[in-house]
């Protein structure tokens, strides 16, 4: 394998790499004059056709001693984040024409994009910790970068619950290295096949480590204490970023180290991590839902609802470990609906924040009048939160939760139960945003609509939610294929 | 046929909103033509199902989610038998009744007329489901128009109402999803016609986990005593037409769940728990009969009364035989149409009147004959006097449950006696009484579209009271073969 072939199968990642630095240097040599917005579009587009090439043109392989792989699964998460990053980037627009740091937003952008894809690309314990960190850095110094007080927090805040939570993946990773000799996960799956009874503590604490390390950029409880504060005090753009792809690529590395690199729910040790997610999957939509029952900011609002999701596709990762065969393509399949609806979501209150000036629910009141776009968007998208059809939340949860339930495992059934009456909580939280932005009479009536590439990511996202809620067939088939190279 | 049925009114919805807006006013042409158009296909499916062919009809069938090596195939798959076709007609007919009703409807008229379509669509998918998960989605996609017309176009405490109907259906259909789930998965199919004929004898939890898990979404629905008190909220602060279609159909979907899905499929179960759905019933018919009456708001009147006679339906399905079941169906479709009138002339009443209050109205019947009248015989259906619908229904239900059930019968004749007290009472403190002066301005019914409302229902009301079979053929033809399972078990 020649050097070149290596670089093939990071291309995704280098053109968002390479794009970040054309538009610092661009920057530099126009100074705000430079079209960054348009050269992080085209980085972006530029990435998804490569990934698509590879998708496309069959290839697949791994590269870098085996620390990078191209394989569906890989691709899938690919496109879910550059669609993220390219629907951020559209709908930010407005946003970033008002902000006098445009240049290095987006290069941010860029760089965490494209350490997200080598994430979502690595086989390795080092190569994974690395891809996370640079991912990491880059989004820590995009929460903080409005530099305003809360946004100073929010940086903050994120950066200690990050830096705590590396030092803990770090160390269950030690363990597994300790204990296997190897950070491959190929090797380790290898070496939990043939591990006796006596290593089953070691390797519980090794990965209960991994996933409270990760549990981080899921956003799950109890590691999701940052969540309400950040995503209320970063730029929207960021919370959107972090909400959407950060947690699609959080869970993409966890159901890879802990299906490969723990050799799926065939081991020994399948029903310790089975427990553990469900526990944390019931803990994230009971707490989740709660923190979300009484807010009045809408940021806030949807900090608390994306963890009580992320337990819904944590239900998942526990049917998963139960040894369910639906369970891996659930956990894709219901991330896919999630960018979709959570993109939708996040972008409008971008969009319509911006122009109210306000992140208040109130601010949202008689929302249909002033824009009825925008409007009808973000009403589509909480009823999918929801999870009331014909929208795609419908189809992702009674998909997920019938993994579980054929798992045959009562616990695992009771885990749906709760789940089910935790849609229920959710729906009083959602609903009531509905009605307020259908419903209540708006404080002034002054009209307005969405720039046009912001109404371009909005259309997509809704249009998404809507395809897939009708004919779910396309991404399930994905979802599926995507999973198989897991086994 | 049954899939034009169902997106007539979708397609009426969605043109009704693309209506410019300065032709706003024409949506509720647009909605009755719809509307219209639907309950022909409704009338004209049920004349031609064949009663002598068992099985479902007019089948229509696409595979829509395909992925059968991961075990979770979903068909689209509608049908219509003896079961479903009469509440298949009655929605035809109460929606365009209450697009009827609705003509004054000034806000927001386009919404209005496209969410009481979708509302259709919605319970038409219900009736019409062959699959489970299928089944599921329309029960939930019902919620949304609901909720709206409830909480916009509502009176009184609508927003609280409408939330709490909206919290009561959702926390009991999640627990319908994990039952369906189950049982999916342990007869490894989600169609209804199959897993009626393989019904599972052992899933991952106990069967009786999952009769109750299910039927806890129906019971919710039907409603019963005490899982009922959304209802009365629900129907006092929703518009007429809303009213109609709550009363008339909604109510309809819990109990046409227990015969079309949970008794066919759960039989042993039923058969075990039958006291306790006994129980639930005399419960329901007596608590519901006597909070009736002592109801001073016209509408919680009538929503209470609906508690009481929802309670027959469950009667009858607790008995376990095919005359109580066929009575329990036939008590759907009447209960429907009759307390669909009487929503329909308390809205009209209260659209001249401005109040629900009883104590203030008095001596209507001179200012008002017609709706007078009208009422007078939606009453005495009602309170199941023979010649009108509620009789058949009634009288079928109670010979089919006496013998099993002999104490929730006698209860609930003795319910028919104190529903024979609220309404007479009604009608007396109503329409008769020392006219008050109050109301000497007041007009009859006298427009085209409220004499049409109340007539079709009348007339249909009157029809299967002195003509019985038009129903009774078709309902035993679709009870029949639910009969026979359950009555295998007992």
């Amino acid at each position: 394998m020649s050097w070149h072939d290596h670089f093939h199968l990071i291309g995704p990642a280098l053109a968002l790499l390479i794009g970040s630095g054309v538009v610092l240097a661009a920057d530099m040599l126009w100074p705000r004059r430079a079209p960054v917005w348009g050269l992080t579009l085209l980085a972006l587009a530029l990435a998804a056709l490569y990934a698509l090439w590879h998708g496309v043109s069959g290839t697949r392989g791994t590269a870098f001693e085996g620390a990078i792989v191209v394989d569906d699964y890989s691709i899938f998460f690919a496109f879910v984040i550059l669609t993220t990053a390219a629907a951020v980037t559209l709908a930010a627009r407005e946003w970033a024409a008002a902000f006098d740091q445009t240049p290095e937003f987006f290069a941010l952008l860029l760089v965490s994009a494209g350490a997200m894809v080598v994430l979502v690309q690595s086989v390795d314990l080092i190569m994974i910790f690395v891809a996370l960190e640079t991912t990491s850095i880059a989004q820590f110094v995009m929460a903080g970068i409005a530099r305003d007080d809360r946004g100073s927090e929010a940086g903050l805040k994120y950066l200690l619950t990050g830096a705590v939570a590396a030092a803990v993946l770090l160390y269950g990773f030690t363990f597994l290295w300790g204990l296997s000799g190897t950070t491959q996960l190929a090797g380790i799956a290898a070496f939990v096949a043939l591990a006796d009874d006596g290593l089953r503590l070691p390797l519980i604490l090794a990965f209960v480590f991994v996933a409270a390390g990760f549990g981080f950029k899921m956003a799950i409880v109890p590691f999701h204490a940052w969540v309400p504060d950040v995503y209320q005090g970063a730029p929207i753009p960021v919370a959107s970023f972090l909400s959407v792809a950060s947690k699609a690529a959080g869970f993409a590395v966890v159901l890879r180290v802990f299906y490969t690199g723990l050799g799926g729910g065939g081991t020994f040790i399948a029903n310790e991590w089975a427990i553990m997610f469900g526990v944390f999957a019931a803990a994230s939509m009971l707490f989740g839902n709660m923190g979300a029952l009484l807010q009045t900011n809408v940021k806030r609002l949807l900090g608390y609802s994306s963890i009580a999701q992320a337990g819904n596709i944590a239900v998942g990762l526990a049917a998963v470990a139960a040894g369910s065969t639906l369970g891996p393509s659930g956990v894709l399949f219901f991330i896919g609906t999630y960018v979709a609806t959570n993109l939708g979501a996040f972008l409008t209150v971008l969009v319509v924040s911006q122009r109210l000036g306000s992140d208040e629910m109130s601010a949202y009141a008689g929302l249909i009048r002033r824009s009825p776009v925008a409007a009808s968007i973000l009403a589509l998208c909480l009823l999918s939160l929801t999870g009331i059809p014909p929208t795609a939340g419908f189809i992702a949860k009674v998909y997920v939760f019938n993994a579980a339930v054929r798992t045959d495992e009562a616990w695992l059934i009771g885990l749906v139960a709760i789940a089910v009456v935790n849609t229920a909580i959710s729906a009083y939280y959602y609903l009531r945003w509905v009605r307020t932005m259908l419903l209540d009479a708006p404080a002034d009536d002054s009209a307005f609509a969405p720039s046009y590439p912001a109404q371009a990511a909005l259309a997509a996202a809704a249009i998404g939610v809507l395809f897939i809620g009708l004919i779910p067939t396309p991404l399930m088939a994905a979802a599926q294929r995507a999973a198989e190279v897991l086994q | 046929m049954l899939t034009l049925f169902l997106l007539l009114p979708l397609a009426g919805a969605v043109l009704v909103l693309l209506l410019p807006r300065e032709r706003a006013h024409e949506a509720k042409w647009v909605a009755l033509l719809f509307a219209g158009s639907a309950f022909a296909v409704s009338v004209v499916a049920f004349v031609l199902f064949d009663r002598d062919t068992p099985g479902y009809q007019f089948v229509d069938s696409v595979e829509w989610i395909r992925a059968a090596d991961a075990g979770f195939s979903i068909r689209y798959i509608v049908g219509l038998d003896g079961l479903s076709a009469p509440l298949v007609l009655l929605l035809g007919l109460l929606t365009t009744v209450s697009v009827l009703v609705s003509w004054n409807i000034e806000l927001r008229v386009k919404e209005y007329f496209a969410y009481l379509l979708v509302l259709e669509a919605a319970v038409a998918g219900v009736f019409l489901s062959l699959d489970l998960i299928q089944f599921f989605l329309f029960w939930e996609l019902e919620l949304v128009p609901m909720y709206m017309l409830i909480s916009i176009w509502g009176s009184g405490r609508k927003e609280y109402s409408a939330m709490k109907f909206l919290l009561f259906t959702l926390a009991g259909s999640a627990f319908m999803l994990v039952g369906f789930l189950l049982l999916g998965f342990a007869a490894g199919t989600f169609e209804i016609a199959e897993l009626t004929a393989n019904a599972p004898a052992e899933a991952a939890v106990p069967l009786g986990l999952i009769f109750w898990a299910i039927m806890l979404a129906f019971l919710v629905k039907l409603p019963v005593f005490p899982l009922h008190t959304w209802l009365p909220d629900a129907h006092t602060d929703a518009p007429t037409a809303v009213s109609v279609m709550l009363a008339g159909v909604l109510l309809k979907m819990g109990g046409y769940g227990i015969l079309r899905i949970v008794l066919p499929i759960l039989p042993q179960q039923a058969h075990d728990f039958r006291l306790v759905l006994a129980a639930l019933a005399g419960i329901s018919v007596i608590y519901g009969a006597i909070v009736t009456l002592q109801q001073k708001d016209l509408k919680r009147l009538i929503a209470y009364s609906s508690v009481s006679h929802m309670g027959y339906v469950l009667l009858g399905v607790s008995a376990m035989g095919a005359l109580g079941l066929s009575g329990a169906a036939l008590q759907m479709f009447t209960h429907g149409a009759i307390t669909g009138l009487l929503f329909v002339v308390v809205g009209l009443i209260y659209d001249r009147t401005h109040t629900r209050d009883i104590a203030q109205l008095s001596g209507l019947m001179h200012r008002m004959p017609l709706i007078g009248t009208v009422t007078v015989v939606a009453g005495l259906a009602s309170l199941g006097l023979p010649g009108m619908a509620g009789f058949v229904a009634e009288l079928t239900t109670f010979l089919g449950a006496m013998p099993t059930q002999p104490v929730a019968t006698i209860a609930a004749i003795f319910g028919v006696v104190l529903s024979a007290g609220y309404i007479l009472w009604m009608v007396q403190r109503v329409f008769h009484g020392p006219p008050s002066p109050r109301w000497a301005h007041l007009t009859d019914a006298g427009t085209w579209w409220e004499r049409t409302a109340m007539g079709s229902l009348v007339v249909v009301i009157l029809a299967v009271g002195i003509y019985p079979a038009l129903l009774t053929d078709t309902v035993q033809a679709g009870i029949a073969p639910i009969a026979r399972i359950v009555e295998a078990v007992a």
